[in-house]
């Protein structure tokens, strides 16, 4: 028999449950006394924030499946009767569709500053690959999930998005046709996206857990972007980062209130407000707004498989990263030349997007291949040349003190003055 | 490397001046922006307007356009009372399922009945207006852009086709509209409804009615979410400074 669990705590029945599945001790060990870096800045609150948004769509979406009906000839009438006669029925429902644009505002911005602070740099890989994992299954959920109210931008979405497949060569056409099961997006089609959209959150949840498993093997990042030296340099994650990260959630409810109260159909698109029909084309067809720059990637190359795989490659790059960046500088701050490429980076995305809501005509097409060309230029050339050619400032000695060690008039790493190394910190 | 902000802004920039690049072509003019009063987050329907703008879709709209997602016990949510949604909606008869030999027949509507939809089917609604279907008008604010604006204009915007521009056969100039012909004639005329409330009844008038009425039909639950709203906003901003303070306190001895 395997030895029972010393217990700590006190009350008898925690004590009695924890000395046979020490799941209190666990949460004491990974979210109560574990040591986190103590200089976060309020970037750090995204990845809380991501959770909470996942809990927030499981929650709703739950109740909403219990209204929902996945056939081709009900399932918009079963949304609108959510939406007037289901008790609180729009407010679960523009929770739940408002709140998959906050998921992915989070998510983009907790992968902007793994990117910025070097978070994915050793040994930190697989923690970002396995982020990177929860973002194309997040893609997945949220395609499926838009299919569900069948309006037209459902209807028109799903052709055009699995169409995508039929570029293959050979076998396209056979995969779309089996993706549908039929010849078309039919009802088949919806019910087979309602069952993934409900199961793949789940498994996000899975995913999830093994990201932070791996998060908590090697601790987090920091803005310094240096490695935590002693005791000195972090704080229990209780109650410093509790505190911290329920001030982020109360904003992030605060933005998120004033979407749902009072613009509800603010980021939704008219067009799916009209049931689906096979026989009318929307003038325009736009996915969702997360999606606008991969799809302004996919529309830049005038050729169809090229523009499917250049789409997946945008995002397969992001695997590669750790490994594309060659500086062994982390964050940001020390790397004067790649602080002001990831602006160009970040702006090539922002005109991305702004470009797949327009039609790809005229400057539409120019600006979207020029932004294009940047993304990949980026990942793909710049990132593995700068590392090398990227004098990188001088890296403070340790978090606790961030104090700048200045290479004296006179060039090389000279001793310190007296002062600068005098006595470590008694206490944080 | 100072260049890199530059060309982040130029990338920006560049795309922020796209539209003007772009020859504006035969689009159809947006419609004149309206001060409505169910606008910003305080906003609320306008009870008489809605009644009245109901009068216009029962007399008018609802000859051609169907309202399948609303129920006649909707209306008492525009302040009619529960013998006048009765009276409203046992003026239509409706399918009433099958008689006792099996033989289909029809009933006076109960308050617990859809609208009536004035065609049997999509087919029956084309056939009788030249080929075109007029669409269900259950969410047509929530379902063109800027909706009410845009329902509004298009009400208004009839005119003569300017010269050179040849209407088909069955079709009306417009010009809010997209393409700027349309197959619904000019459906409001100045005195098309009598008002109970002696409201004149100008195009105008009858259209602003009619709008307040159809962005209620889309989206009847909007006064209760917006003083919701309101509620959970105050609590959300009272409750992010309890936390900062708490915060801060927590906080107090590191650095």
């Amino acid at each position: 028999m395997a030895g029972l669990h010393k217990s700590e705590f006190e009350n008898p029945v925690v004590n009695w449950i924890d000395t046979r599945m020490p799941i209190f001790t666990m949460m004491q060990k990974e979210y109560g006394s574990f040591p986190t870096p103590k200089n976060f800045n309020y970037f750090w609150n995204f990845g809380a924030l991501a959770m909470i948004s996942l809990a927030i769509m499981i929650a709703t979406g739950v109740f909403l499946a219990m209204n929902y009906t996945a056939h081709t000839t009900l399932a918009f009438d079963s949304v609108e009767r959510i939406m007037r006669d289901v008790n609180y029925g729009w407010l679960l429902r523009y929770v739940h569709a408002n709140g998959a644009s906050m998921f992915f505002i989070v998510v983009y911005i907790h992968i902007f500053r793994a990117m910025y602070y070097g978070s994915y740099k050793a040994p930190r890989e697989l923690l970002f690959m396995l982020g990177v994992v929860i973002f194309l299954m997040m893609m997945a959920t949220a395609f499926m999930g838009y299919v569900l109210p069948w309006g037209q931008m459902s209807y028109w979405g799903a052709t055009v998005i699995t169409n995508l497949f039929s570029a293959i060569p050979v076998v396209g056409e056979s995969i779309v046709t089996w993706l549908w099961g039929g010849f078309s997006v039919d009802n088949p089609t919806l019910n087979r996206f309602y069952s993934l959209h409900y199961l793949m959150p789940f498994m996000i949840t899975g995913v999830v857990f093994l990201h932070i498993v791996a998060l908590h093997i090697t601790g987090s990042n920091n803005p310094l972007g240096i490695d935590v030296k002693s005791p000195q340099d972090t704080l229990p994650f209780h109650p410093y980062y509790t505190a911290k990260d329920s001030i982020g959630i109360c904003v992030y409810l605060l933005v998120f209130a004033c979407i749902v109260f009072f613009a509800p159909n603010w980021l939704n698109h008219p067009d799916n407000s009209i049931p689906a029909n096979p026989l009318v084309t929307p003038a325009h067809i736009v996915p969702e707004w997360y999606f606008l720059p991969f799809y302004a990637i996919l529309r830049s190359v005038p050729n169809k498989l090229g523009g499917v795989i250049l789409m997946f490659s945008s995002i397969a790059v992001l695997f590669f990263l750790p490994w594309l960046d060659t500086s062994p500088v982390r964050s940001s701050r020390f790397r004067p030349i790649y602080k002001q490429l990831i602006l160009v980076m970040v702006a090539s995305f922002l005109v991305l997007g702004y470009v797949g809501g327009k039609p790809p005509e005229g400057i539409y097409v120019v600006l979207g291949r020029v932004a294009t060309a940047y993304w990949f230029l980026h990942f793909l050339v710049l990132l593995p040349i700068l590392g090398k050619l990227e004098k990188p400032l001088p890296l403070p000695e340790s978090i606790s003190r961030p104090v700048v060690r200045r290479p004296p008039p006179g060039g090389g790493g000279g001793p310190l003055p007296q002062g600068a190394t005098a006595k470590p910190m008694e206490k944080s | 490397m100072r260049f890199a902000p530059a060309v982040a802004l130029g990338l920006l920039a560049s795309a922020a001046l796209a539209p003007c690049a772009l020859a504006q072509g035969h689009e159809a003019v947006s419609g004149p922006k309206e001060p409505w009063s169910f606008n910003g987050p305080f906003g609320t329907f306008d009870r008489a307007s809605m009644q009245r703008g109901f009068q216009v879709y029962k007399e008018v709209c609802s000859n051609c356009h169907s309202m399948k997602e609303m129920y006649y016990r909707n209306l008492s949510a525009i302040g009619l009372s529960e013998e006048q949604v009765k009276a409203i909606a046992a003026s239509v008869t409706v399918p009433g399922g099958t008689d006792d030999s099996g033989q289909p027949v029809e009933r006076p509507a109960l308050p617990s009945d859809h609208f009536r939809s004035p065609f049997a089917n999509d087919k029956a609604a084309r056939a009788a207006n030249g080929g075109a279907l007029p669409p269900d008008q259950s969410l047509i604010v929530k379902a063109r852009e800027n909706g009410p604006d845009y329902v509004h204009a298009l009400l208004n915007g009839y005119r003569d086709p300017p010269p050179g521009v040849k209407v088909s056969e069955g079709q009306y100039y417009n010009i809010y509209f997209p393409g700027n012909q349309l197959a619904m004639a000019p459906p409001l005329q100045d005195g098309a409804v009598t008002y109970a409330d002696g409201t004149k009844a100008t195009v105008d008038q009858m259209s602003r009615d009619v709008v307040q009425f159809l962005t209620w039909t889309s989206n009847p639950e909007m006064e209760t979410r917006k003083r919701m709203g309101v509620k959970i906003v105050i609590f959300l901003a009272m409750m992010t400074g309890l936390t900062y303070a708490v915060k801060k306190k927590v906080w107090k001895d590191v650095h």
